[in-house]
């Protein structure tokens, strides 16, 4: 989806980044984040297990209930707002360090959720699969990628 | 003025217990977050520099797992809960 050559994310000398997308792209994004934000009204979906990970392991059941009813609420929230981000920039030109910063976490969680429905796995060859799931896939690592690299300051 | 004895209250000596150790809050390997976002939000959580953020990362990947930082259980859980707001797969256990 991406060219090679282009760069979609880029810093401006004022303190923000550029956004170079196209059409389809952001309607992508503009799609996908509001359906994940949905989702997240259920956090015990076994789909969004990587979104809701355990903060402590089996021996510590206890700890972890008490964890989860205290913190589950607030990390849906956070997610949540990442993903509002996403929806309601995906169509800006620019975007301010911290719209970035809700982007680099949004895309994330969107990976989360698709690589866990598709059960991908640390070897996965992008080409080996061309259903629209994966390519989907590939493109928002593609993207993310991109969000992390205008964050570091790297060129 | 007599002096009477003063009861002095004893603070009771406390065993150390499992509680009060340090927590530790370990970043596990997934096959989906990337290798670059990791070693980002390494950075940006604890202020550790590039190097440290890419070598944890690095033991993240090849050995499955590190340590990413260690205190008190208060400390520790909003340490995992920002790694959570962040999409990584992190928890905590005790110093053993």
């Amino acid at each position: 989806m991406g060219s090679l050559f282009r760069r979609p994310i880029r810093p401006t000398r004022s303190g923000g980044y550029a956004l170079n997308l196209s059409t389809d792209e952001r309607a992508v994004l503009r799609s996908l984040a509001p359906q994940l934000r949905a989702a997240l009204t259920d956090p015990d979906l076994p789909g969004l297990r990587r979104l809701f990970p355990p903060a402590y392991g089996e021996a510590d059941a206890d700890k972890q209930e008490e964890y989860a009813r205290l913190m589950q609420d607030d990390l849906v929230e956070r997610h949540g707002a990442a993903l509002e981000v996403l929806e309601r920039t995906a169509g800006a030109n620019g975007l301010t360090a911290d719209e970035l910063d809700a982007w680099a976490r949004a895309l994330n969680h969107l990976r989360l959720a698709i690589g866990t429905r598709l059960d991908v796995t640390e070897h996965d060859d992008p080409g080996a699969t061309d259903d629209v799931e994966h390519q989907l896939y590939h493109y928002l690592g593609y993207l993310q990628e991109c969000v992390v690299e205008a964050l570091s300051g790297e060129d | 003025m007599s002096i009477a004895p003063v009861e002095i209250e004893r603070p009771e000596v406390v065993e150390t217990t499992a509680s009060d150790r340090p927590w530790k809050v370990i970043v596990w390997n997934d096959p989906i977050n990337l290798m670059s976002y990791v070693t980002f939000v390494l950075q940006k959580l604890f202020g550790y520099s590039k190097e440290k953020s890419h070598k944890l990362m690095l033991d993240v990947h090849l050995k499955g797992k590190a340590v990413v930082s260690e205190g008190q259980r208060e400390k520790a859980e909003l340490d995992v809960f920002r790694l959570h707001e962040h999409g990584l797969w992190a928890t905590m256990e005790h110093d053993g």
